[in-house]
Order: structure tokens, then C-alpha cells, then sequence
């Protein structure tokens, strides 16, 4: 069995997460404080990936990133990049589809905060960078486990967007998800089985972990 | 003098209303203020830290500017050195008692001057859902001394503690008050907060 479409889906998650996590959660304390037109039109556009076809954002993202066009060609002919079926294309549509699953409850987590401990903070003297990392983030740890999983989960199952900027280039873009549908393709049912079960098992360890962390995580105390 | 000379316009129960509050409070000395519920003490108190920004107005401290509607100017919140005791604690559920103190100030000995005061000496490595009400009171009180500041704004602070430990905190706070020249303003509904050392001001509509 070629395990890599595994490492690859694997390394596509974990780097996905890691650029999430570093964007979202500034993103989502900036969305989480007083609402602006600006930041109601960029939250819907964030929340896009969650109800639009994974093709309809492929088909987008296909057209940004060509080197015909726009983005793909100033990236093409400036920085000689080329993200279509590229690895470095799939981390990028990665982070765009899984914006939603980091962004979303880190912002919930930091809109329940309390105002006063905030203010607080700013009482005792501390800037707002102070008050973030010592006061505001150690009080959302939980949300941003739960955020950080599900972004790898989901990034790990990506199909559609990653078929359409990938393709199936193997030891490039060949991901896991990829590897089965070729396999059914290809009528080899037992390979596509293997790649099913390891997808299945570890993205199954990921949810339960997550369930289990929440169980034992101390209640909000906000709650 | 701490000069105060507002417009603010807030949401109470009857609908928009303006705050408007011109007065002056003495230096070093503790001031209640009272009024009725949702008449604004809080927004005051407010105003003052610079947590709220009023419409219009002017606030001094001692002289100096905190707030000129006018030039559009107010001095930022960490540099008023107000100490706030916010009437819901807000304290951090992440620090212990003692973490709470150590984040305002880098003194062991001021630290354990304060937990001393505040009879938590015992609870020094508890989390604020670990202490009874009484105590994450008396913790968010110690909390806002932590740096030591030279105005200090209470939020109906004693609400939570017993009349015995209640006097026997304002006795000890009040001379810690007079050691450091603090001023303070307490928002209060119990006549027994500070009254024979303290001097009145009341919000009316």
C-alpha cells in the first residue's frame, strides 16, 4: 500500500491548521468586537466555505490561481509561482475553505467573554497585546482546541476543492480522499478500502478526542 | 480636586436619557455616591476610568486633563492608574488569587501585605470558581490596589460580605487609603460603606 496520499493528507492538515490558527484567532478577536458593516460582509464571506458546493469554490479558486488570469498570473510572473496542482495551491484553498471552522467558535468564545475582564485589564494598566495574551485567550483555550481539530478533521476530508486545484498529481496532490476515488475508479476496491479505513479511523480518533477533552474540560465559568 | 463637568447619553428603563453630571470630589478623601437604581452610578464610575466616553464635557484630575470633549481628547485608560472594583468581580477565571495580585504588581511583600489585608492568605492558589462570593469580592477589591492607584473606583464592593468582616475590611482599607493619599469614589446602596469617614454625593434625575 503507498502511504502517501496518507503523509500528504496529513501534512496538508497539520500545516492548514498551524496558518489557521496564527490568522483566525486575531481575525476572529477583531470580529468579535463592535459590529461594522465591513465586518458583517466579511464574516459572510468567511462563512461561504459552509454552505457553497466544495466545486463552485474549486471552480473559483481554479480561475484565481491560474496563470492566465489575475492573482495565479501576477504570482506566476513576479514570484514564479504557480499554485494550480501544486501542493502550495491546496494549503492555500485549504486555509480559505477551513476558514469557517477555526474563525467561527474562537469568535463565539471571545463574544462571551465578559466585557469587564477586558477592562479590567486596562484598569490595571495593561495594553490591549497584554490583556489579549494574559487575560482574553488563556480564558478561550478550549474553544481554540475545539477549533483546531475540527479544521484539521475537515481539511483532512477535503474532496472536492482539492480535486479541482489539485488534481491527482502523485506525491504532490494526491491526497488521501483523492487516493480512494482513483481507486474506485480504477475498480481497486481493496486499495480504496485501505485508504477508506485509515481516513475513517483517524479522523474518528479526532472527533472522540474532541469529545472527550470537552467532558473533561471545566465548565465555562461564564456559563 | 477631581472636577467633572459631563453629558452622557444612556439607556435606562424609561427610554434614552442624558446623564449630566457636574460636581467636584476632594482629593484623599473617600466620596459615596448613591441615587437611585439605573440612574447612571455606574456609567459615572465609568466615565471616569475612561471605559466610557461621554458626548460632551470636560473631566480633570488634580489639574490634569482626562477628558476634553471639545479637543476630542481623553487620556487612555492605562494611563489614568485608576484601580476599578467592577460590581460583577470580572475577575480572571485563568489566575489564581495570587496571580490576580502578581498581574498588577511585582512586590512579594505588597502581595502578601494585600492578601493579609483581605484575609485570603489561605486561597492564595485558587481559581475565582474555587472562592465563595465573599471572597472573589474581597479578591477583586485587593486586585484593583494591586497598582497601588491613586484613584480608586468602587462598585457596590461590600455587597457580598458579612457586617462583621465588612467593618473590619473598611477599617483596614481606610488606613491603607490614608498611607498611599488615595481617593475614592465608592458607588454604594448601604449607608454603612465608609459613612463616618466619607463624604456624599447623590446622582438624582
Amino acid at each position: 500500500m503507498d502511504f502517501e496520499p496518507i503523509y500528504l493528507s496529513l501534512k496538508l492538515a497539520l500545516i492548514t491548521t498551524v496558518i489557521l490558527l496564527l490568522i483566525g484567532i486575531p481575525v476572529a478577536y477583531w470580529l468579535s468586537g463592535k459590529s461594522t458593516m465591513a465586518k458583517i460582509i466579511l464574516e459572510a464571506l468567511i462563512t461561504m466555505p459552509l454552505v457553497l458546493p466544495p466545486s463552485v469554490l474549486g471552480f473559483y479558486l481554479l480561475l484565481a490561481f491560474s496563470p492566465n488570469n489575475g492573482f495565479g498570473k501576477w504570482l506566476h510572473e513576479h514570484l514564479n509561482l504557480q499554485l494550480v496542482f501544486s501542493f502550495e495551491g491546496l494549503v492555500l484553498a485549504s486555509i480559505i475553505y477551513s476558514l469557517p471552522f477555526m474563525i467561527s467558535p474562537v469568535k463565539s468564545a471571545f463574544g462571551h467573554l465578559p466585557k469587564t475582564l477586558a477592562q479590567a485589564s486596562y484598569t490595571m494598566g495593561k495594553s490591549r497585546w497584554q490583556t489579549f495574551i494574559y487575560v482574553l485567550l488563556p480564558n478561550i483555550k478550549a474553544s481554540v482546541y475545539t477549533a483546531a481539530v475540527l479544521t484539521f478533521a475537515h481539511t483532512l476530508g477535503e474532496f472536492g476543492v482539492v480535486l479541482m486545484i489539485g488534481g491527482n498529481i502523485p506525491g504532490v496532490t494526491k491526497v488521501a480522499s483523492i487516493a480512494i476515488y482513483d481507486a474506485v475508479e480504477t475498480m481497486d476496491y481493496h486499495a480504496a478500502n485501505q485508504y477508506a479505513f485509515i481516513l475513517f479511523a483517524i479522523t474518528f480518533a479526532i472527533v472522540l478526542a474532541v469529545f472527550i477533552f470537552n467532558k473533561k474540560a471545566v465548565k465555562n465559568p461564564f456559563e | 480636586m477631581i472636577e467633572v463637568d459631563i453629558t452622557k447619553r444612556i439607556k435606562t428603563y424609561r427610554g434614552w436619557e442624558d446623564l449630566r453630571v457636574k460636581t467636584q470630589f476632594e482629593m484623599g478623601k473617600i466620596t459615596r455616591i448613591t441615587g437611585p437604581s439605573g440612574i447612571g452610578k455606574t456609567t459615572l464610575l465609568k466615565i471616569i476610568a475612561g471605559l466610557i466616553t461621554p458626548e460632551v464635557g470636560t473631566i480633570k484630575f488634580n489639574g490634569d486633563t482626562w477628558f476634553d470633549g471639545e479637543k476630542k481628547f481623553s487620556k487612555k485608560i492605562q494611563d489614568r492608574k485608576v484601580g476599578f472594583v467592577f460590581q460583577d468581580y470580572a475577575l480572571f477565571p485563568n489566575m489564581t488569587a495570587e496571580a490576580h495580585l502578581a498581574y498588577g504588581s511585582n512586590d512579594e511583600n505588597y502581595i502578601n501585605e494585600l492578601l493579609h489585608l483581605g484575609e485570603m492568605e489561605n486561597f492564595r492558589q485558587h481559581l475565582p470558581h474555587q472562592l465563595s462570593g465573599g471572597q472573589q469580592q474581597r479578591l477583586a477589591i485587593l486586585r484593583a490596589l494591586s497598582t497601588k492607584p491613586v484613584l480608586l473606583l468602587m462598585d457596590e464592593s461590600f455587597s457580598a460580605l458579612d457586617k462583621e468582616l465588612k467593618v473590619k475590611l473598611m477599617e483596614k482599607l481606610h488606613d491603607l487609603f490614608l498611607v498611599q493619599g488615595t481617593t475614592v469614589l465608592v458607588v454604594t446602596h448601604h449607608d454603612e460603606v465608609f459613612y463616618s469617614s466619607s463624604a456624599l454625593f447623590s446622582l438624582e434625575n
